[in-house]
């Protein structure tokens, strides 16, 4: 076996067997609150996978999903654990609510495609931000990011709950809308909104910028050893504020969907949980943009089942945050069997 | 809360006695990352603890009538999220930040899961000291109900401050926390002595949980902690890995979320949800302030990943 089939196999084979125990754990624990184990795994494949109508819910979750992934990978493709993409994604569709509330009235195009930069631009600079206080001023990221999380929420329910509130929306407070006409339409006949074109076609190009540039090279010798990438004369903080401005800008994308293609509106379910949900994506395709796409719709399957499980099994619509917790541990308990399966490993020849 | 027509000086003794009431559990989580930091690992998945505190002190407290029962299994259940952690950490190129987050992860759904049935009951709640009684105004009393659990939290401060000076088992602590080389040159089991210090982190951490759920707030719903177990570490490193200055950055940090109910409670209410951003952005500044480029913080446990 050569090398490279062995990395490949390797870490495509270690997430399959960690995704298989996660189930097994998963099943202990639904035993042991009295409801049968395999009806429930049944009904999560059917709430995800099983029909056509529960196909689409699942794309739909996914979408999301994907970009707030990319905010965790492309930071930790060069060396930083970010986790504030749910404040990237708030931020994004917050700002791409408010242009689109502001330029109601002229061409949807142009309407939509002002809404996508103001998303690009917010989010991005919001996830910038964490990188350029972490490379000058030495904050660590994981933590500002998670503050910033609950400092976006904070002036999302300032605007939507004050000044940007519709009197009209009484349940669910939002801000006004954005007006029918520039909303984001489903793709065909089906109830998928153009958002999951969004996320294929950003999680594609992305994997091309990070695997196939120069760019990409640089972003990855500076996560791999940054002393080297230092002496070598990259220019590593150009090089980090730039990946976490992508990443940034990927989730301020997901929440310009939310508002575009769901709501119509800016309000608090922009504050979903996409973006804690992404941070688990991200880890299980091992920050690989690519494989990003696939995670994510089985992890947009098992948020999609929820309700199912509610309904029929009466269990708590908690029951699917456990079994993303459960997972999540596991495949970091599985990084510890890298390189150490022999099967995997090329076989030693002495040819030299 | 009766109307105060104090004013300003009414927001000011508001903020006082919401350093105390809210300060207590980012005391206990403190301590509890204090103590798991000073053994060389970092535990960002204390908000796991938090929450999981809250969920089994409510229902323990609920289910057998004792909030002091509730504390405890509160504090175990903790010491069992700690021993998770510490034995994920403890495997090869197993990162103690990201397990960290997926504790947090899983932790919260867990007691979201468990603690559906909680929601509505009301379980008694921890006890506290009137030590008000003697002013007529109703603002001073309520500052002034002091929870017991912070009086334990006052002496156990300059306690762990002691123990890691003069106890033997604290000078393993540091010893491994500063170097593992020295550590194991002295014959100290590494990872035993992480494990223990994990373990007491959590415990702490998951009492610190109990607090929020039986005294203040004082219910069991989901919306209870919001973010507190990771801002403790961000405050461990404001208070330079010392037990005492963990206590007097709770009251601040207290102090500070205590402003926007503060303020409402005086008819300000314009800016209620910015104000009660307060405390993360106090915690980020304080970061951005304490933090430097060149060089490692004052104090920092050696071992620890460079944070």
């Amino acid at each position: 076996m050569t090398r490279e089939l062995g990395k490949l196999l390797e870490s495509i084979a270690i997430p399959v067997v960690a995704l298989l125990v996660s189930l097994f754990l998963f099943s202990v624990f639904v035993s042991f609150s009295g409801a049968n184990a395999f009806e429930v795994l049944g009904g999560i494949y059917r709430g995800a996978f099983g029909s056509w109508f529960s196909w689409q819910n699942t794309l739909v979750r996914a979408a999301p999903l994907m970009l707030t992934a990319l905010c965790t990978a492309l930071p930790a493709r060069i060396g930083l654990i970010v986790i504030g993409g749910e404040g990237a994604m708030v931020i994004g569709g917050l700002f791409a609510a408010l242009t689109g509330i502001y330029l109601d009235g002229l061409n949807p195009l142009l309407v939509i495609s002002c809404m996508t930069l103001a998303g690009v631009i917010t989010g991005g600079s919001w996830v910038a931000a964490m990188g350029a206080l972490k490379h000058y001023r030495n904050v660590n990221e994981t933590i500002s990011s998670l503050l910033l999380n609950y400092i976006a929420i904070a002036i999302l329910s300032f605007l939507v709950l004050g000044i940007l509130r519709d009197p009209a929306t009484l349940n669910n407070p939002s801000s006004y809308p954005i007006g029918e006409a520039n909303m984001i339409g489903d793709i065909g006949d089906t109830s998928i909104h153009g958002g999951l074109l969004f996320g294929l076609a950003i999680c594609i190009g992305l994997w091309f910028l990070m695997r196939r540039t120069i760019y990409g090279f640089a972003v990855d010798i500076v996560g791999g050893n940054i002393r080297a990438a230092q002496i070598s004369g990259l220019p590593v903080g150009k090089l980090i504020i730039l990946t976490c401005f992508l990443g940034g800008a990927a989730a301020g994308i997901a929440g310009v969907i939310e508002v575009a293609a769901v709501h119509g509106r800016a309000n608090l379910s922009l504050n979903a949980g996409y973006g804690y949900a992404g941070i688990l994506v991200a880890f299980l395709a091992r920050h690989n943009p690519i494989a990003i796409i696939p995670v994510a719709i089985l992890l947009g399957g098992i948020r999609a089942s929820s309700g199912l499980l509610q309904r029929s099994f009466d269990l708590p619509d908690a029951t699917t945050l456990v079994l993303q917790g459960i997972i999540f541990i596991v495949i970091l308990a599985s990084e510890a069997l890298y390189g150490r399966i022999k099967w995997f490993q090329p076989k030693v020849t002495s040819n030299a | 809360m009766p109307e105060s027509d104090m004013g300003i000086i009414g927001v000011i003794i508001a903020v006082l006695g919401g350093a105390i009431r809210i300060g207590t559990p980012f005391l206990f989580v403190s301590l509890g990352e204090c103590l798991t930091e000073k053994s060389g690992r970092i535990n960002l998945g204390l908000e796991a603890n938090l929450v999981m505190g809250a969920m089994s002190g409510y229902g323990v407290a609920y289910l057998s009538g004792s909030a002091w029962l509730g504390v405890l299994v509160a504090g175990l259940t903790g010491t069992v999220l700690g021993l998770i952690h510490a034995m994920l950490c403890q495997q090869n190129r197993v990162n103690d930040i990201a397990v960290g987050i997926a504790m947090m992860l899983f932790g919260t759904g867990l007691a979201f899961f468990l603690g559906k049935p909680f929601i509505q009951p009301v379980a008694p709640r921890l006890p506290s000291l009137s030590l008000g009684t003697w002013s007529e105004s109703p603002v001073v009393q309520a500052a002034l109900e002091i929870n017991v659990l912070f009086i334990i939290g006052l002496i156990l401060a300059p306690l762990m401050a002691w123990f890691f000076k003069n106890a033997k088992w604290g000078l393993f602590v540091r010893t491994v926390g500063e170097s593992r080389d020295a550590a194991l040159a002295m014959g100290i089991n590494v990872n035993l002595v992480r494990m223990y210090s994990t373990m007491a982190g959590g415990f702490l951490a998951g009492i610190g949980g109990s607090f929020l759920s039986l005294y203040y707030p004082g219910s069991w719903n989901e919306g209870l902690s919001s973010g507190q177990g990771l801002m403790a570490v961000a405050l461990v490193i404001f208070a330079r890995w010392n037990p005492m200055y963990c206590l007097y950055a709770s009251l601040l940090f207290g102090g500070a979320s205590a402003l926007g109910p503060a303020l409402q409670s005086v008819g300000i209410t314009q800016g209620y949800y910015l104000f009660n951003a307060a405390p993360y952005v106090l915690t980020l500044a304080i970061m951005v302030i304490t933090s430097s480029k060149k060089q490692r913080f004052a104090g920092m446990p050696g071992e620890m990943s460079n944070i």
